[in-house]
Formats: C-alpha cells, sequence, structure tokens
C-alpha cells in the first residue's frame, strides 16, 4: 500500500491526526489537491470550498497542539451532497431554479459534522433533487465513474460515490430515497449506508420524498461508514418523524465484523429476488452468489424467505415517492428565493410562478411532479396514492415476518454494473430498474448497505445487506464480514485515474 | 348589480339553510410549526425562519399549546376528541403560502361532532358542529400601483410572511335548517357565541378588527318541503355586522334568481364591507383540485384520554352560565338581558360594574346612548373610543350630582373625539351642574320677575307650570343646573 494521504481510511487519517503523525491541515490539503487534479476529469464536484475546509483543519491543529479531547472524526475531511443544506456555501440539488441560492442556516447534519470538527471539503453533484440513477440528471455536470469514465456513476448520488472512489474525499455524505446511496456504492466500488428512517435527521434535508428520504454515510469500508454514521445520527427534536432512541452501536459492529466470524448469524435470501434473476445482468448475479457462499463460509446460516409484496415495491415506490414530491417541489416558485423567470413586467404572478416552474426544472424533475400531481388527483387518488400506500403497509409486514426468521436479508444492491451514459436516459422505467432491490427497504424503513463483493466486466458490483428497524448494526457487521475475506479492498483496486 | 327581493317577502317564500366555516387565530407565543414569534403589528417578514419561509430542507414541528388550545375549544364546543388524528397537506399555488401547500387537517381532525346553543329573541337553535381543525395562517400580499391595492392592474406584489404560519383554527358547522327569518340574527349570534366561547378559554383575544376571526357563509334557500337548495359560499366576511348582513343580501339575492327561475350556481362570493353586497369569485367548476394527502413530515398525534379529560375538568365558566350568573346578579329580566346579548355588551357592562357602577347605570349607558353612536358609526360597540372603566366614571359623576344626562351625552362627545376621560372632558369644557345655591337662587329669582304672570299661576297650586320658569333658568345656566334642584328653589319661593 502506498503512503499517500488520500490512500489511507478515514479511521487511519483519524489515528494519524490524533496522534499527531498528520496535521489536519495536510490531510484536507493533500484532499483538496487531488480534487485539483482529478475532478476536472471526474466532475463530482459542483462546488469546492477550499478556504472553508483549511479552517477547520487550522482549528483541529490549534485545539490538538491546546491538548484538548476532539471526536473520534476530527479533522478528516468530508464532501457533502448537494442536496444538504450548507450555511453560507451554495446548495442547489443539482437543479437550475436554486442556482445562486447561498442557504442562511444548516441542516443538522451539517452542525453535527461542523462539530465532529470535520472539514467540509465541498458539495457532490446528485441527479436534480435526487431524482435519478446515473446522476445524468444533475442540471450542472456529468459526474463519470472512476472505475470507467465512458460509464455512469450511479445516483443520484454519482458525486458522493465518485469523490470517494477516486480518492478525492475519504468520507461523503449521501441521501437514499430509493437506493440513491447504496446503489452509488455499487457501481463505483464503495460502501454506502442506508440507515433506519428517523434515525439521522432530515432537517435540512432539501426534500424529494418525505417519508422514505434517509441520510447516511458514503466510505470506502464498513469501519470508516460506521465512524461517520455515529457523528450524524441520532435524535433531533427539528425532525417530527425522528425516532428518539439511542444509536445503535455500527462502530463496535463494524469492528466485531471485522473477525470474519458469522456463526450464528442467520442470513434470508429473498425468493423473489431469486425469481428476478433472470433479467439482471448474469456478471452481477455469479458475483453475488459467491458472496452468498462466502458468507456461508464464514458461518453465517443462510435462510430462503418469501417477501411476496416485494413484487410490487417498483410501482409503489413511483407513486407514493413522486405523489410527496410533487408536494415538496411546490415551493420552488420564484417568489423567495432561487431562479425567478419572465419577471419583466409583461407578465403577472401566476404566469412568473409558472414560467419559472418551467425554466428551472429539468426533465425528470417534471415528469416526476406530473406523475404524483395525477396520483393525488380527485378520482384518482385511492386508486394510486391510497392503494401505495396499502401495498406499503404489506412490504412492512412482509419484512418484520422475515425478521423474526433471520437477523438480516441480502441481496445485490442494483441487478446491474455501472451502464454507460445515454443507455437508459430514453426509457425512464429502464432507468428505475437500478433501484429494484434497494427501494424496499426504503418503503420499510429498515437500514440497509452496500458493500463491494467483487467485479463483473471489470466494474464493480455490490452486496446489500438489510437489516430491522434499528438494527443498522447487524447491516455493518455483515459488510465488515465481507470484506475481511478480501485480500485487498475492493475500493482500493479502482484504476488509477491521470492527475492533471 | 343583481336584483334584490325585499328580505321579509323572501323569508315568506323560501326557507333558508345556513353554514358557517369560521377561521381562528391563536393566541400562541409562537407559530403552527416554527419558534417564530406572532405579535401582531411588527415589520414585515421579521418575524420568519427557515420553517415558515418553506426554505429547502426546512421541516415542521406541530405547536403543543396550538393543539391544546383546539382541544379546548372543542371541548367547549361538546366535541369528540379524536383518539387518532393527523395533519395533511392541502395543495395549492398563491405567492402568500410559503410552501405551495397548507399543513391543514383532512379527513382526521381533531375534534368531531359536537353541537353550541345560541338564543335569539328568546328561542333556543341548535348549531350542529361538524368538526374542528388545526391549520396555519397564510401570509399577506400586497398588490401595488394598481387601483386600490387589487392584483388587477398592480405592477407589483408584495408578501409579508409575518402571518404566514400562525395557528388557525377551522370551526365547520352542519347546514343549519329551520331558523326562517331569523337566518340573519342566528347566524351573528353564533359567530358572536363562538367568538365568546374562545375568549372565555383564553386561547385567542379574537381581535376581529385585525382579522384574527373570519367568517365564510354558506347560505341555500329552498321553499318548504321540498330539497334543499344549492349554496353559496360568501368568504371573509370578517365582523359581526357583517355575517348578519351577508346573510340578508344572500337571502335577497338568491330568492330574487329563484323568483325568476334561474339556478343558483354553487360558488364562492366575495363580500364587500362597504356596500354589504356579494360578488361571484370561483365557481365549483373551476375549484381547485386540493390534492390532500396526509403531512409525512409530522407525526400522527393521539391524544391521550387523561390528558383530554384534564382539559375538559380545568375548563372555565362558558359565556352561556356566565350570562345566567350575570342576568341574575344584575338582576335584569329576560328581554333585557337578551338585548344586552344582542348589544354584545355582557363583557363591556360586567367590566363597567367591575369598575364600580351598578348594573343599571352601566346597562343604562351601553344600551342606550352608546349603542346609538355605535349605530350611527356602523362599528361594533366594542370598537367605540371609550373604556368601561370611563363609562363608570361618568355614571359616577351623574350619581354625585356633578353631571346630568345631558351633560354627560357631551362629556361623551368628549372622550370619543380622544379629549381624555370623563372627568377631564368636563373640566376642560366647563361641563359641570351648577351647585351653587347662591347662583341658582338669583337665577330663580330673575325668571320669576321675568314670568310674573307663571309665577302667579304657581302660587295659586298650578304647580305644573313651574316648567316654564325650570326652562328659564336651564337656558340661563347652559343647561348645567340640576332641574330637580332649580325646582325646589321655585317651589320653595313660590309654595
Ligand atoms: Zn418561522
Amino acid at each position: 500500500m502506498s503512503d499517500r494521504i488520500v490512500d489511507k481510511t478515514a479511521a487511519e487519517l483519524a489515528a494519524d491526526i490524533r496522534e499527531g503523525r498528520l496535521t489536519a491541515v495536510a490531510v484536507t490539503t493533500a484532499f483538496l489537491d487531488r480534487i485539483a487534479a482529478v475532478d476536472g476529469t471526474v466532475k463530482a464536484f459542483l462546488h469546492v470550498d477550499r478556504e472553508g475546509a483549511l479552517a477547520t483543519a487550522r482549528e483541529v491543529d490549534e485545539a490538538l497542539a491546546r491538548g484538548e479531547e476532539l471526536g473520534p472524526l476530527a479533522g478528516v475531511p468530508i464532501a457533502v451532497k448537494d442536496v444538504v443544506v450548507t450555511k453560507g456555501l451554495p446548495t442547489t440539488a443539482a437543479s437550475k431554479i436554486l442556482e445562486g441560492w447561498i442557504p442562511p442556516y444548516d441542516a443538522t447534519i451539517t452542525e453535527r459534522i461542523k462539530a465532529a470538527k470535520m472539514p467540509i471539503l465541498g458539495k457532490t453533484n446528485l441527479d436534480e433533487f435526487a431524482m435519478g440513477s446515473s446522476t445524468e440528471y444533475s442540471a450542472y455536470a456529468q459526474t463519470v465513474n472512476p472505475w470507467d469514465t465512458a460509464r455512469i456513476p450511479g445516483g443520484s448520488g454519482g458525486g458522493s460515490a465518485a469523490a470517494v472512489a477516486a480518492k478525492m474525499a475519504p468520507l461523503a455524505i449521501g441521501t437514499d430515497t430509493g437506493g440513491s446511496i447504496r446503489q452509488p456504492g455499487a457501481v463505483t466500488g464503495t460502501f454506502g449506508a442506508k440507515p433506519t428512517y428517523g434515525s439521522n435527521s432530515r432537517y435540512g434535508l432539501i426534500a424529494f420524498s418525505s417519508s422514505l428520504d434517509t441520510p447516511g454515510p458514503v466510505s470506502r469500508n464498513a469501519l470508516d461508514g460506521a465512524l461517520l454514521h455515529e457523528v450524524i445520527s441520532g435524535y433531533d427534536p427539528r425532525d417530527s418523524t425522528a425516532i428518539d432512541a439511542p444509536v445503535p452501536p455500527v462502530v463496535a459492529a463494524a469492528k466485531a465484523g471485522a473477525d470474519g466470524d458469522l456463526s450464528g448469524v442467520k442470513l434470508g435470501v429473498v425468493k423473489e429476488f431469486d425469481q428476478t434473476f433472470d433479467a439482471a445482468e448474469p456478471g452481477v448475479v455469479e458475483a453475488y452468489r459467491q458472496a452468498v457462499e462466502q458468507l456461508a463460509k464464514l458461518g453465517a446460516e443462510i435462510v430462503e424467505v418469501s417477501c411476496p409484496s416485494f413484487s410490487y415495491a417498483l410501482p409503489t415506490y413511483y407513486l407514493i415517492a413522486p405523489s410527496e414530491a410533487s408536494s415538496n417541489l411546490a415551493r420552488y416558485d420564484g417568489v423567495r428565493y432561487g431562479l425567478r423567470a419572465g419577471d419583466d413586467g409583461r407578465h403577472g404572478l401566476e404566469e412568473v410562478m409558472s414560467l419559472t416552474r418551467e425554466a428551472g426544472f429539468g426533465p425528470e424533475v417534471k415528469r416526476r411532479i406530473i406523475l404524483g400531481t395525477y396520483a393525488l388527483s380527485a378520482g384518482y387518488v385511492d386508486a394510486f396514492y391510497g392503494k401505495a400506500q396499502k401495498v406499503r403497509t404489506l412490504i412492512k409486514r412482509d419484512f418484520e415476518a422475515a425478521f423474526e426468521r433471520v437477523d438480516a436479508l441480502i441481496s445485490p444492491t442494483t441487478p446491474f454494473i455501472a451502464f454507460k451514459f445515454g443507455e437508459r436516459t430514453g426509457d425512464p422505467y429502464q432507468m428505475y430498474l437500478a433501484d429494484l432491490y434497494t427501494i424496499p427497504t426504503n418503503l420499510y424503513g429498515g437500514p440497509g448497505v452496500s458493500v463491494p463483493v467483487g467485479l463483473s466486466e471489470g466494474m464493480p458490483v455490490g452486496l446489500q445487506v438489510m437489516g430491522p428497524v434499528m438494527g443498522d448494526d447487524i447491516t455493518y457487521r455483515v459488510a465488515a464480514a465481507v470484506e475481511s475475506t478480501q485480500d485487498t479492498l475492493l475500493a482500493d483496486t479502482a484504476p488509477e485515474i491521470e492527475e492533471q | 348589480m343583481s336584483r334584490l327581493n325585499d328580505y321579509d317577502k323572501a323569508v315568506e317564500t323560501y326557507e333558508p339553510v345556513l353554514g358557517l366555516e369560521t377561521h381562528i387565530e391563536l393566541d400562541t407565543n409562537t407559530k403552527m410549526f416554527c419558534g417564530c414569534s406572532t405579535a401582531f403589528g411588527a415589520e414585515p417578514n421579521t418575524q420568519t425562519c427557515p420553517v415558515c419561509l418553506a426554505l429547502p430542507g426546512a421541516l415542521p414541528v406541530a405547536n403543543k399549546a396550538a393543539i391544546e388550545a383546539t382541544v379546548k375549544i372543542g371541548l367547549a364546543l361538546n366535541c369528540h376528541i379524536a383518539e387518532w388524528t393527523r395533519f395533511a397537506r392541502k395543495n395549492y399555488f398563491y405567492p402568500d403560502m410559503p410552501k405551495n401547500f397548507q399543513t391543514s387537517q383532512y379527513e382526521e381532525p381533531l375534534c368531531e361532532n359536537g353541537y353550541v346553543e345560541v338564543a335569539v329573541d328568546g328561542v333556543d337553535y341548535r348549531i350542529e358542529i361538524e368538526r374542528v381543525h388545526l391549520e396555519e395562517d397564510t401570509g399577506k400580499t400586497l398588490h401595488v400601483g394598481g387601483a386600490t391595492g387589487r392584483i388587477h392592474g398592480a405592477t407589483e406584489s408584495l408578501v409579508d410572511y409575518n402571518r404566514a404560519g400562525i395557528p388557525l383554527v377551522e370551526i365547520v358547522t352542519k347546514p343549519v335548517p329551520g331558523t326562517g327569518a331569523l337566518a340573519p340574527e342566528v347566524a351573528k349570534a353564533y359567530v358572536a357565541e363562538l367568538r365568546d366561547i374562545v375568549r372565555s378559554l383564553g386561547v385567542s383575544d379574537v381581535r376581529m378588527e385585525q382579522g384574527s376571526l373570519r367568517c365564510d357563509v354558506n347560505l341555500s334557500l329552498n321553499k318548504p318541503g321540498e330539497e334543499w337548495g344549492t349554496r353559496t359560499e360568501t368568504k371573509n366576511v370578517n365582523s359581526l355586522r357583517s355575517v348578519e348582513r351577508a346573510v340578508r343580501y344572500e337571502v335577497r339575492r338568491q330568492s330574487a334568481l329563484l323568483d325568476d327561475g334561474v339556478k343558483i350556481i354553487q360558488e364562492t362570493r366575495h363580500f364587500h364591507e362597504s356596500t354589504g353586497e356579494t360578488s361571484p369569485g370561483r365557481s365549483k367548476e373551476e375549484a381547485t383540485d386540493y390534492r390532500y394527502f396526509p403531512e409525512p413530515d409530522l407525526a400522527v398525534m393521539e391524544p391521550s384520554r387523561e390528558w383530554v379529560e384534564e382539559l375538559r375538568a380545568g375548563l372555565p365558566e362558558l359565556p352561556r352560565k356566565r350570562r345566567e350568573r350575570l342576568q341574575a346578579t344584575w338582576g335584569l329580566g329576560d328581554k333585557e338581558m337578551q338585548s344586552v346579548v344582542n348589544a354584545d355588551a355582557v363583557g363591556l357592562i360586567e367590566a363597567t360594574v367591575a369598575a364600580g357602577t351598578t348594573p343599571t347605570g352601566a346597562v343604562k349607558w351601553w344600551l342606550g346612548e352608546l349603542s346609538r353612536r355605535a349605530n350611527e358609526a356602523g362599528a361594533e360597540l366594542g370598537a367605540l373610543a371609550i373604556t368601561p372603566e370611563q363609562v363608570a366614571e361618568l355614571q359616577g359623576m351623574v350619581d354625585d350630582g356633578r353631571l346630568n344626562d345631558k351633560l354627560a351625552r357631551q362629556v361623551i362627545d368628549g372622550v370619543l373625539a380622544g379629549e381624555g376621560s370623563p372627568v377631564e372632558v368636563a373640566a376642560k369644557r366647563g361641563l359641570e351642574v351648577v351647585s351653587d345655591t347662591g347662583a341658582l337662587e338669583a337665577a330663580v329669582d330673575e325668571a320669576i320677575s321675568a314670568n310674573p304672570a307663571v309665577a302667579e299661576k304657581i302660587r295659586g297650586g298650578t304647580h305644573a307650570a313651574a316648567g316654564v320658569l325650570i326652562g328659564a333658568v336651564m337656558k340661563a345656566t347652559k343647561g348645567q343646573a340640576d332641574a330637580g334642584t332649580v325646582r325646589k328653589i321655585i317651589l320653595e319661593k313660590l309654595g
């Protein structure tokens, strides 16, 4: 392993800073320089805050020099998905409609990152308003997959995943509504966790679908993800859907999993997912099957479970999420902030609102607003939104029944490896299939992680581990056990990007 | 302007069915879903935050005090308090609505199925309450550059979000049939009762002049024995008097249309304070589809039965009980008390009595001279620029013989003109009964010598003739003498 700062894991960097082997300024500078060198190719960042990041790093070094005790990730830099509000730093949700908006307040997780003294490197790219699976719907930039620059980095959190995969950041924040942390993790060979809904505050997270959105960590391995998870997680009275309970011990679980012993752990494979494997890429299925074998070798008992309602998860999601989105995105009207179009004295108030939305939203966002508006309309609401809510309840029950028999469920994270640009933008349904295996977890509200398990056609494949509500620890333990079987962490085998 | 029927003729032919939706702003310290102040009259947009401005990412947290206040209102209106209730989003675009949806309640209101009783002309009417729910107020839009602040022709629109997010309770009645010709009075009495109940609970001062109570008046007409007619919904009727006028106007307008065989269209109408007329707004065909759905950003509420019972036990004396108690204390007859209620003077008289005057004195001023003044000004009695304390002070001066009724009316002129308290006005205007008997006796002597024939009659025993002399004395003293005293002196001198 090289001695480059950017190759180190977050846990290593934190120890180096704490124990005086590296300064926070040196670490932060190394990542900022790496961004300067490779982000021209990767285009993971929409905004880089060199000054702000270095200022925090200096504070860390000064505090350590004074002998102060700091948090476990003090001085370790982080990239933040541009859908999380950061006071004083542009926040766009990768939409033209928020171009130039500077938030006057911090999201709860931003506050917690700042309180943990982690330098914020910048804001990362995403599909507009987190709607997409390829980051191709960003209004600003096309982020590429560091493993193959002709391919997508996943989405919506393609920027955060690519930043970590290309070693421009040791850690990043993602958000996951239907798979936006896990699927980019799978296709970029990084680790990503969607925590239990309500265990991580949504306050200051630009809403896509309120009942599904969950912020979470993006990292190179499970332990780093767990360290970040514990920094950002925990009850927040400003989020009425927050769970007031102790954070599951994910760091301890990741450490325990690293022993590679899963004896006594029951892992469920979902029959209804197996039935879709014909439509999945063979290389992905193969890598997944090998992972299942590995897990069995580590002592886990593999049990087949049936979750019949999972077959309806995709259509259920595409009624609930757009319905909520159509209402959540109504506030972007040009009246109070962001873009305003047509305010030339010739257009009335309602026309300006309409022209602003026409000019400010991209095609996928418009598609989902229209879908959601339709699903909530008088005469259709019961058949669409109402029925979807009922199916959602059935999906929850499937999970609850499964977790009476097993400790966690496993599946491929996504049915295919990173596809080429433009391959699926012509057919929304083909794009939506990327989240086939991740969506049920969002509808249920439980935790799910994606951990790299192998390659197909030279591109990374992820294994998804799903746990019961507030059982995030088991997902980290299983993921860390998977990592323990790899001589070199998969994330460390990505092809080198030429520095400029 | 629409053709109007004579009201009395209209209600001979048609039976009105009323419905009232009342919005009341609660007096919580903070807004419904954020910590911003609710104080009235601050500089525009100074009482705002990420939540009530609907900045990206901001989330609501429900105000517990507002929920408690709504449950109290529900209990006072004899409602069932829901075991399980939640907020819903009412989606529509309007610039003064920051989120472009209003967080309200839809199928699961906090309180349901209550009733309130109001009396008009000694008859009790039971108004059934369908629901009481909690929601948030919108901001205020100001249109600049056009005529009279209307959106039409305006060059700019300014929005003040200070009001956006203030807790609003909506109280909806079931249809109210059977009020006949008294529909306007029943509607007014109901809103007055609601206001008094809310005030008695201490959850809102209900300052109507600040728009903290707003009414939508539904009205339909049908011929006796026939099905109920199509209703119109008259929006933003914002005073008791306007409620009465709006009902009366719609009865006259709709009956004229029905007489002509014209169908009433279901529509919202606007009430015009200046003319007392209503004009058409949106019709049902153009009505917004609000796309209600449960608010995913807020948790479901499950008011515990223990808590509800605790609140029920803590309810204060409600207006009806209070009126019965006061009527007994004041010794008023039913008719007189009804007049007090109709004049909306219960609280005013109570405060006047509390300030140290007799119930008779207080009733006399508020139902007499002051009611007349309010009518002249087209204002509510309570909106007159005179306080109960000042009325008590005035009556005190009468009781002391320092003012007679005529002078007292002139003192009221001064108080209403903002010249100060009754004592101050009397001093400034030099209004005081002449109590110096020496001066009075001189004035009487003068009157006797000026009217010898009259004086002779009185000496002869025709005491009624004294009026002529009293009048002369009053004239000479510019009305500042006490007529009784003058009479006494005259009779002593000529008796
Ligand atoms: Zn606020």
